[in-house]
This record gives C-alpha cells, structure tokens and sequence, in this order.
C-alpha cells in the first residue's frame, strides 16, 4: 500500500493506493495517524485503492477515532462503493464525511 | 504464504503499542508457531497483545488440540496440541502470537474415550466449533450449502463498534408493545422496497414503519447463528431457527456486510438505530436444546467437547428429548448454566439487548434426569446478575416433554411468561364459545388468579405468535391446513380455537369477509387494552396470511414473508392498529404495573369493574357472552392529577345489545374511541368524539367497544 501527503489550503489530504487488508493494515494504520494533522482537517482520498477488507475499515475506524480526539474534520473521498455499502449496511459511515471527489471533499472541508 | 502471513503482525511490533507491564513475548514455539501459556479466562478467542488468546474447557479431555485454519481453506494449516502444563484444571488456555483475527478461523480436536453408554463421545477425528465463538463462518450466504468437511468454523468477531452512547433503553415493562419479527420474513419479499432486503440493515431501513405503527419493542426471532439447511434432503428450510449453531455469534446470513465479515457490527448497527428510535429489542434465544440432534445427529460442539455435561442423559447415555428436538441442554448442571449466563451477559453488554424470550423455557428448570427442579439454579441465576439486572426475562413457559409452567414458573419476582392462556381464553372467547366470560375477565385484568404476586408485567399477552396461525388465519381457517410441511399435515398445534367465520379459507362472501376483519379487529382492542405486556406477531396488522398453515417453520417463501403490499390493500387495518396501539400509550390506566384490586380507595371509581348490558351488573353466568369492563385511575403518573378512564365492552354474541353505561359526574362525558362495528372503527386518540347518548350504547354484534371519559372538548 502507497501513502502521499499533500496539503490543499487547511485540508492535510492523504491518498491511499493499493491493498487495504490485515497484511497492510497495521503499518498503514500507523503511516497515517503520524500524518494526520492536529488542526485544520484532514481529507482521505480512497480512489487508488484496489482492495479493502474488514481490516481496513477498522483503520477508517481508528482514524476517525483519531481526528475526533483532535477535533479534527475528516472526509473521505472516492469510497469504492462495495465498501461504501457495507459502511452504510453496520452505520460506520455516519462518522465521516463521504464525498465523491478530492475537489468536493477540500470545499465540504473548507466550508 | 505462511512464513509472509506469520510476518504480517510480528510481536515485536505488537509489543511497541504495549505499556512497558506488559509481557508479550512467546515462551515457545508449536507447529511452526510463537505460543505462551494462556490465560484461561475469558473463554473463548481473544485478541490479545501480539496474537489471540485461546481459552476452552473439557472435563473428559485426554488431550486437546487447537486447529487453525486460513480463512476459505478446505484443511488446516496448523494444529497446535496444548501442552499439558498450559492446562489449569479442565481448562486449556494457549496464546499464539502472529495471528490476525481477520484472517483465520478455528476449531478443537479432543481426544477422550468413547463410551456412549457410559455418556462419553469424544472422537478427535471431528473438528469441533468453539461454544464461544463470536461469529462462525461458512454461513453467509442464506440457503447457500456448505459442504466443506469441517463446516461452522469459529472466528474472532471484529470489536470496534462506535456504540456513540448508546445503552439498552430501559423502558418500563408495562409500557411496552411488542412486536415479534423475523429479521429475514421482515423484509424479504420484494414489496419492501429495501436496499438490503432480508437483513438486519434491512430491518434498520423499516424502522420509520415501526416508529409509526407506535410499537416499542421488538422480538426477534433466532438471530444466533444456525444452519437453514439442516434438512435439506427435505427440501425445506430451517427458517425460524430454533436450532442454534453458535450461541454468541450473530447470524451471518441476516446480515449484508457478512461478506466483510461484519455481521456484528450489522446487528448492533440494528439494534443502535432501534435504540434511537425508542425501540427495544429482545432476543428469542434456545437454550432447551442444540443443533446437534440425538445419536443420529452431527458431531458438531458441544458433544465431542462434553457430552455427559453439556446434555441431559439417560443412565445408559441415551439422549433425554424434552426439547422434541433429539437433546436436551442439561441447563442447571453448573458448568452449563455458567455458558448460558456468559452468553447472556455477551449479549447485553456487547450488543445492548434490552431482554430475551427462552424458546421452551420450562427445559431450563428441569434438574439432570428432567425432573423439574422447585428452585432451578439457572433461572435464579439469570434473575439475579448484575448485568442482566434490567434485562427482560421472558420466559416460554412449557416445552415437549409435558411440562407447563404458565403461571407457575420459577419467578423469583423477575421473570415474566408468555401467556398461553391469555391466548386461549381470547381466541374462545372470540369464538363465540359459553362459559368462556369468567376466564377472559380474568385475562384481560393481568391475570391476577396466576400473577398477583408479580403484577400484570409478569403476564405478555398475546393472540398470535410467530407459532400457530396469524391473527388473518385465525379468523378464516377452523383447522391447520400443513401439507406443505412434508408430514401430510400432521405436523403443527391442533389446538387452534379458531373460527373461519363461516367458510374455510379463502372466500368471496362479502359477509364472511367483513366478519373476519371485525374479529380481527375485537383481537387486537382487546390485546391493546388488557393489562399485562402485550405482544402482536409482525404481519397481522395488516392481515397476513400463511394460508391456514400453523407451523411454518420451515418455508422461505412468500408464505412466511411479510408482503408489503399489505399496507395498502389492509389500510384501515393498519390504521386501526395503530391508533389502538397510540390509545395504550395515552392511557397509564391501561398499562399497570400492579394488578387492579376492585376497590375504589376514595375515588371516583373502582381501578376496575365490571359491567354488562346493565352498569354494574356483569353477567357471569356461562351462557353469557358480553362483558364490559371499566378501568379508572385518579392519579396515574404520566399526568398527575388527571383522571383516567377506560370503558371496554366485548360482545361475544352474534346479536346486538343496548348498553347502559356507568354514569360520569357532570364535568365528564364518554367519548367513542373503538367501535369495531362501523367506520371509521377507531378515532384518533385525543380527538374521540362525544357520545350523543351518554347513558345508553348500542354494541353490534361479535363488537368490541372502547370508550373514553373525559371533559367534552378537551382531551
């Protein structure tokens, strides 16, 4: 899994690529909580990934967990929409901002 | 592939996030893989700092080997034997470092003697589920066979639900509706237009129609994990499931996101959004027996693990069948009654339950050899845990081997029943049938004759269950109709007390049709307006019909669904029950929580009496068939001060009558809330309008009338 870090004005956005599962899961977990800005908001673009497994939501999960201690905004953006479902099926995805671009997310993010 | 996924999570990354107490280093190595001693509490798998701890007890045992197997793969690839110094008494307890609870599923070998006579059926050539497995998989797909040699494969459920507050609601007893529902016949037909449909999301999509119907509690039927397909060389499904395959996991075929493995969080995500809707939920949960059947059945847990233990025994090892299922859960030997209360307590503070419903629950009382216990260990248990204090307790209060408890169960001033005979008396009454008045009083008061000790509470009641003919059938068929069950109709209760109304099964007659909605519509008043916890079967409010079928457990068809199409074809019905349902919740008179006791105390009233064609003049006698009852209370709580009274006529006869009410002092009038004779049959509660005649009523035949007191105009 791939992880880069660019900022858009205030939003930190991170994007991932690549296999999201329990392999890659605890060094991407640890990847991005280091990444994760204190202020400002933070955006994660999913539109690289080619797979996610449960494991990989509990990372959305953990990171959500995370920006909600730092008070912190967080979208994500591009969900692959099989993921999307299950988010919506367990209610996990009432934690985050879901948008369908970067470009959506930075102005959700910003407004 | 093995030396990369021991790799994945290495314990010395696991052990930088430890604080510096911690000790998570293996002591050893076995197949390949970093193991410790384990901790023998809790049972069950557990994620633990670096791998997951395994906990699981046999007394028999000679040795005990832990399988792992690669999620989807056909044979292990890991079989770890405990040590005998990982033992502490029965127990076996071993960490392995390295796993990832997303990624293997599980089970035991246990080596011991075999000797059925003697009740020992050990055989380490089965590949036996954890009892406290979290989830199972294999299932996650409904109707799907699953032919794999080692099948119900346990595995570590995912624990990082966001519950956001939420707790069990805690709603007063006598303040429930319940409405009992299978999560898959919900919303499975295509008329319920979900996005999930036959699932627990599903189920969370259809909230609003609960919320409106006004009923606050739902009973699900079997949600813990079984196998529909246990009979399948019939053809059938187990659709109910009563046959329980793993008592702590969730059934991963009720849920959409079981494909991710997150049929967990599905079924809190459920039970949350009921939550915040004002909605409880209660569990239907099988304790009287297991999935594994008698000495034909499958080896699949609790058999190869303790058999002597674990079911009830006759003195030559035979199977004791108390349940009419093959087994018998021994319930009250202590370490079965321990797993029975640790699957409870998993189910209140894990998923936030509000209560169970213990399907034959009469088997829970029983002692080793059946006999019932006068002080059964287990239910004084369960009554007493401090973390299933505030469950609902609710029991099924018979079972297969004769024994009926209702209004005799072993209480300890905690358990509540459901009322077998609050639905007879109703369904004969109904009927039409003599000498059937006394009993019905006596019914629709709480029962005190069975519950004065307890209170109305103590007494669910009910016309329907998902057991027996839906409240449409009751009315349209004098007897079952089960051929389609495969046992050429025998099958099923042939104690009915049902009436057709003049026809068996489906007719044209304008007049049988309108009959059988009248009756419909006296059940559900009556049922909304007795004292005790009623409860309504999913589908009667808008008249769904099984055909005359009284058993349907094992069809997945339109059948056994709920078709929503009903709600527009059944509109007034709906309507009709809703507005029952929203009167109950306006009137703290009708929701007691200690019995009436006839007695006025300075009041306007009695808290209850009874009336006839005459006020105050009820009459007994067994050719009689009309009864009215009036329900007053000066000061009841929700609306302090206020004056609450209730009027309930039933009218049983095939003729109408002329009612003379009981006079109101002249600040009140009575007001017409049901009339299940003429439109529009039930007002809106607060918006009832006045009687013209407030001295005399005219109730039309086979009627139920509610009528209200209280300040013209004012509500």
């Amino acid at each position: 899994m791939e992880l880069a870090k660019y900022m858009r004005g205030r939003v930190t956005v991170l994007a991932l690529e690549g296999e999201l599962d329990s392999a890659t899961s605890g060094e991407a977990r640890k990847r991005i909580s280091e990444l994760v800005p204190s202020d400002g908001a933070a955006l994660l673009d999913l539109g690289g990934m080619t797979y996610m497994s449960s494991a990989g939501l509990r990372v959305l999960l953990l990171v959500y967990r995370q920006v909600r201690q730092l008070g912190v905004p967080l979208a994500l953006a591009r969900l692959n929409p099989d993921v999307a479902e299950v988010m919506t099926g367990t209610g996990f995805i009432d934690f985050f901002t879901v948008v369908d671009s970067v470009d959506d997310g930075v102005e959700a993010l910003s407004g | 592939m093995s030396v990369q996924w021991m790799d994945t999570v290495p314990a010395t990354a696991a052990a930088q996030s430890l604080s510096p107490d911690s000790d998570p280093c293996p002591t050893g190595r076995i197949a390949g893989l970093d193991v410790r001693a384990g901790r023998p509490l809790p049972f069950g798998a557990t994620r633990v700092p670096g791998g997951i701890n395994f906990s699981v007890y046999s007394t028999g045992a000679t040795a005990v080997t832990l399988v792992l197997f690669r999620r989807g793969a056909e044979e292990p690839f890991a079989e770890l034997v405990f040590p005998d110094c990982y033992r502490t008494g029965s127990v076996y307890a071993m960490t392995v470092f390295g796993l990832s609870a997303d990624d293997f599923e599980y089970g035991y070998r246990i080596d011991g003697p075999w000797q059925p006579e003697r009740g020992d059926r050990y055989d380490s050539s089965h590949i036996l589920t954890d009892p406290y497995a979290t989830a199972l998989g294999g299932r996650e797909t409904w109707g799907e066979p699953d032919d794999r040699k080692y099948r119900y494969r346990a595995r570590v459920a995912p624990d990082d639900f966001d519950w956001a507050g939420d707790r069990p609601l805690n709603l007063p007893m006598q303040d429930l509706v319940i409405y009992e529902a299978h999560v898959r016949g919900f919303t499975r037909h295509p008329s319920s237009g979900v996005h999930w449909p036959g699932t627990f999301a599903g189920l969370a999509e259809r909230i609003p129609y609960l919320v409106e119907l006004g009923v606050n509690c739902v009973e699900l039927m079997p949600v813990l994990e079984f196998d529909e397909n246990e009979n399948r060389p019939s053809g059938l499904h187990n659709y109910w499931g009563y046959s329980t395959v793993g008592f702590f996991a969730p059934k991963a075929s009720y849920a959409a996101a079981s494909r991710y493995g997150r049929q967990t969080d599905e079924l809190k995500n459920l039970v949350k959004q009921l939550h915040a809707a004002g909605i409880e939920v209660i569990l239907d949960v099988v304790f009287n027996h297991t999935a594994e059947g008698d000495e034909r059945g499958p080896t699949l847990s609790f058999r190869g693990l303790d058999n002597r233990v674990y079911y009830m025994l006759t003195q030559d090892g035979h199977y004791y069948n108390f349940s009419g299922t093959g087994n018998t859960v021994n319930c009250n030997h202590p370490v079965v009654l321990r797993f029975v209360l640790d699957c409870l307590r998993y189910w209140v503070s894990e998923y936030h339950v509000d209560g169970f419903r213990f399907d034959l629950a009469a088997v829970l009382g029983r002692d080793s050899d059946g006999s019932p216990l006068a002080n059964p260990p287990l239910l004084e248990t369960l009554a007493t845990d401090p973390i299933l204090m505030h469950t609902k307790l609710i029991a099924e209060a018979w079972d297969a081997g004769g024994l009926y408890q209702v209004g005799s169960f072993p209480d300890y001033c905690r358990w509540s029943e459901w009322n077998g005979r609050y639905r007879d008396a109703i369904r004969r009454f109904l009927k039409g049938e003599p000498g059937t008045v006394s009993e019905m009083a006596d019914r629709i008061v709480g029962s005190p004759d069975m519950y004065l000790r307890r209170g109305p509470v103590a007494s669910v009641n009910f016309v329907t269950s998902h057991d027996g003919f839906t409240l449409h059938d009751l009315v349209a068929y004098n007897d079952k109709h089960n051929e389609a069950n495969g046992e050429h109709g025998a099958d099923g209760d042939n104690a009915n007390h049902s009436w057709n109304c003049g026809h068996e099964g489906p007719s044209a007659d304008p007049g049988v049709l309108a009959l059988r909605r009248r009756q419909m519509r006296n059940a559900l008043v009556l049922l909304l307006t007795s004292h005790g916890v009623p409860m309504l079967l999913a589908g009667d409010e808008v008249a769904r019909t099984q055909h005359g079928n009284n058993n349907a457990y094992c069809h997945d068809s339109e059948l056994s669904w709920f078709d929503w199409h009903g709600l527009a074809a059944n509109a007034d019905l709906l309507r009709f029950t809703r507005r029952a349902i929203a009167f109950r919740h306006a009137h703290p008179v009708l929701r007691r929580r200690w019995h009436a006791s006839g007695h006025a105390h300075g009041a306007l009233f009695p808290d209850v009496s009874w009336h006839g064609v005459r006020a105050w003049t009820p009459d007994w006698s067994a050719h009689g068939r009309l009864l009215a009852v009036m329900f007053h209370a000066e000061s009841t709580g929700a609306a302090e001060g206020a004056p609450d009274t209730v009027y309930v006529a039933a009218n049983a006869h095939w003729e109408g009558h002329d009612l003379e009410l009981p006079g109101l002092p002249a600040h009140l009038a009575w007001h017409l809330f049901a009339d299940t004779h003429s439109e529009p049959y039930a007002a809106e509660p607060g918006a009832e309008p006045r009687l013209g005649d407030q001295e005399r009523v005219h109730i039309g035949p086979r009627t139920v009338l509610v009528l209200v007191a209280r300040e013209p105009g004012g509500s």
